[in-house]
């Protein structure tokens, strides 16, 4: 008699046991019943086993790899604390960008958590429902990991105490949180194209990336460190998001007409989210990696010209409004900017005007038709704050009924003129900043007349009260602390005082 | 005929890799910024289990890229010895 | 449709409907050409609000800042209701000139470019 070893099982053939074989076919219920989300959206599947996770990733080697970053994540917070790491970066300025990380993309996270949590029930494909799990846990990972690393800022630094009551409440945070309640309350195939193909695939690239970059550039250890790790989970969800959508296109010829106008919706809706990142990216790092219109070139153009490209054999064109967003491209981050710096006085985060050197950096990224429009109004701020009346503009902003945004975006093709966009549904007037949000709208009306506009609800005696003080207690917005200009900031008192210290030696 | 990309950490493990896909892929460009680095390739990039573990010096899972990977953009195929991104088009 | 949802004949809950503001309706302002102010404003007001009261109540308190506003001729001013030319009648409500719920009104001072002649 002979014993051979039990033979080590292939990639392919432990992915096909650890997910095809744990699955089941019900019968006490019928499919439709099990599954009652499938259909409604209507996507037709031929053959719901033609799904595969190209990354074949079971749920042991899950554990495995995911317990390995979390140790290394963790190991480099422990050391970033210890050793005072919130002293090492850039300029004290630097640290909004993490009150707007911590606020709005982390309850983001919690957000996508959820919605994969539904994916990972509802989908009647246990490939697709595993990868979703999965999906679902990692999300909750990055927002544990990132409340984690901020936590540490927030010992110091105003504007990171109440990131989760903020997130439900504050004007700008509505954006963000609007998108996610948008995804998660649609079915299952929207939410898949909705967060893993459009945001995923096209556009988390420049959020971890070349912000992440800018991060390590500033010596942000812990943020660069949770959002590499996090955005090593995004490669395999960007792959989850490519394979499905290819998957649904190769199931049915009339999927693609949903799923186009699925990916026109989704890609606009993440592209005004980013927004604020493009402001981040070009106005709030101190040390910049890159303009935004060049990550916008490498990460949209090409990237997802050549993924465009490969989706056209299914009929799947760009998304309709990608030439809106080309041409907004040299003044995406300046519109952001300038609402913001006036708004400062209602912002969890503060805002401050660039310096010449950064005024020149902008130029010669962006050109001369930016100079001519934008200068003079720098200048004027600046001038403005010589004579100590910095200017913070004592009106509540006209919002956008789909993305929530003030009406600050300009025409497509003339930015000298705002872009006006409005129609009337069951006797009711809604407007919209742009083309993109007013399709959007004008697909599912009933869905986005229940839009809770923050500054409707203001006015609407919901918010706490009539006054900006009253509404800023709503908000937690701790007056004189968390808002107005860095210049003059209790952080920046402290972040002077560090520097001060560093001098003094043996003292 | 597009790039397919992958974007890696800027670390110790993944210097190996790096050295591995620019020997099996001549035609590779790098851009490096801070923190990470971004390999393009015009329609496929294969990293090789062989090549990776000469450059390492040391027996490497193909899955163990998942702790190196910051992006990717292309259709990946995965196995036990290579891991593809390639265009179709 | 007017929307995809599980359950047939879903409706949404009208979260802006005027009854919801206490006797206000909402206005949006917008300043043509004066982009340094950097979006149109909303505006809670009675619909018996004299429009003449946008001119001489509202509109200093939200466009001052700008060098531009001391030199605007109102009686040469434009208007835009909706996107469409309108001529207010002063000394009318709001609500009678047709100003209704969530109506967007933009003028225009003609002359006046800005700060640099640049819509700022």
């Amino acid at each position: 008699m002979s014993v051979t070893a039990p033979k080590k099982l292939s990639l392919k053939e432990r992915y096909r046991i650890l997910t095809r074989g744990l699955d089941w076919t019900t019968t006490y219920q019928e499919p439709a019943k099990v599954f009652p989300h499938a259909e409604f959206e209507g996507i037709k599947i031929r053959d719901w086993d033609g799904f595969v996770d190209p990354f074949r990733l079971t749920m042991d080697s899950y554990w495995k790899y995911q317990a390995e970053k979390e140790r290394k994540l963790y190991a480099v917070l422990d050391s970033f604390q210890q050793n005072n790491g919130q002293t090492a970066i850039t300029d004290g300025r630097y640290v909004n960008v993490l009150k707007i990380f911590l606020t709005a993309i982390t309850p983001g996270e919690y957000q996508a958590h959820r919605g994969f949590a539904m994916l990972g029930r509802q989908v009647p494909n246990v490939g697709l429902r595993i990868a979703a799990q999965m999906q679902s846990l990692d999300e909750l990972r990055h927002a544990q990991t990132q409340i984690h690393s901020c936590s540490h800022y927030n010992k110091y630094f105003d504007g990171l105490h109440s990131f989760s009551y903020q997130h439900d409440r504050v004007w700008y945070l509505s954006v963000v949180k609007s998108f996610f309640d948008d995804a998660r309350t649609s079915g299952p195939f929207e939410f898949l194209i909705a967060i893993g193909f459009s945001f995923e695939y096209v556009l988390t690239n420049l959020l971890f990336v070349p912000f992440m970059s800018g991060a390590a550039y500033n010596g942000d250890l812990s943020t660069v460190t949770f959002g590499f790790s996090a955005q090593s989970d995004e490669s395999r969800h960007m792959t989850l998001g490519l394979e499905a959508i290819k998957f649904v296109l190769e199931q049915h010829e009339d999927n693609a007409a949903i799923v186009q106008k699925w990916i026109d919706k989704w890609f606009w809706r993440g592209y005004r989210i980013l927004a604020i990142l493009a402001m981040m990216m070009d106005y709030m790092l101190p040390k910049r990696i890159m303009p935004w219109k060049d990550a916008w070139e490498i990460y949209f153009n090409e990237a997802g010209g050549a993924l465009f490209a490969d989706l056209a054999r299914y009929g799947i064109k760009m998304p309709s409004t990608a030439d809106v967003a080309n041409k907004e491209a040299f003044r995406l981050s300046t519109e952001t900017m300038l609402t913001f710096y006036q708004m400062g006085h209602a912002s969890g985060f503060h805002s401050w005007l660039p310096s010449e050197d950064e005024l020149k950096w902008l130029a010669d990224a962006y050109g001369p038709e930016w100079e001519r429009l934008y200068l003079p109004r720098f200048k004027y701020f600046r001038e403005l704050e010589a004579k100590g009346e910095h200017y913070y503009n004592p009106s509540l902003p006209q919002l956008c009924q789909v993305c929530q945004i003030p009406m600050f975006f300009t025409e497509p093709d003339d930015p000298t003129k705002i872009c006006f966009r409005d129609t009337v549904y069951n006797g009711d007037r809604y407007h919209f900043c742009s083309d993109g949000c007013q399709h959007i709208f004008e697909n599912e009306p009933e869905k986005y007349v229940q839009a809770w506009l923050p500054v409707h609800q203001v006015m609407q005696g919901n918010c706490g009260g009539a006054t900006i003080d009253d509404v800023r207690k709503y908000w937690a917005v701790e007056d004189g602390e968390d808002n107005y200009d860095y210049v003059g900031s209790p952080d920046e008192t402290m972040w002077k005082g560090w520097q001060a210290d560093r001098l003094k030696v043996g003292s | 005929m597009s790039n397919v990309s992958i974007t890696l950490y800027n670390n110790d493990e993944s210097r190996g890799l790096i050295a591995a896909i620019l020997k099996d892929n001549p035609a590779s460009t790098t851009m490096r910024m801070p923190g990470v680095v971004k390999i393009d390739c015009p329609n496929k990039i294969t990293i090789l289990r062989e090549t990776v573990e000469h450059e390492l010096g040391r027996p490497w899972d193909v899955q163990q890229l998942h702790m190196s990977l910051v992006s990717l953009s292309g259709m990946v195929d995965e196995d036990d010895d290579y891991f593809t991104i390639a265009w179709n088009h | 449709m007017p929307v995809q949802a599980l359950k047939p004949g879903y409706k949404g809950e009208v979260k802006d409907a005027l009854a919801n503001f206490h006797g206000n309706q909402l206005v949006y302002l917008h300043w043509a050409d004066h982009l340094i102010m950097a979006f149109p404003i909303a505006l809670p007001l009675p619909p018996t609000t004299p429009f003449r009261a946008l001119i001489t109540d509202i509109a200093p308190n939200a466009f001052a800042m700008h060098p531009d506003f001391e030199k605007i001729d109102w009686s040469t001013v434009t208007w835009q209701l909706d996107r469409k030319p309108f001529t207010p009648d002063l000394d009318k409500t709001l609500a009678e000139n047709g100003i209704g719920h969530k109506s967007a009104l933009v003028f225009t001072a003609p002359g006046l470019m800005g700060l640099a002649g640049a819509s700022a």
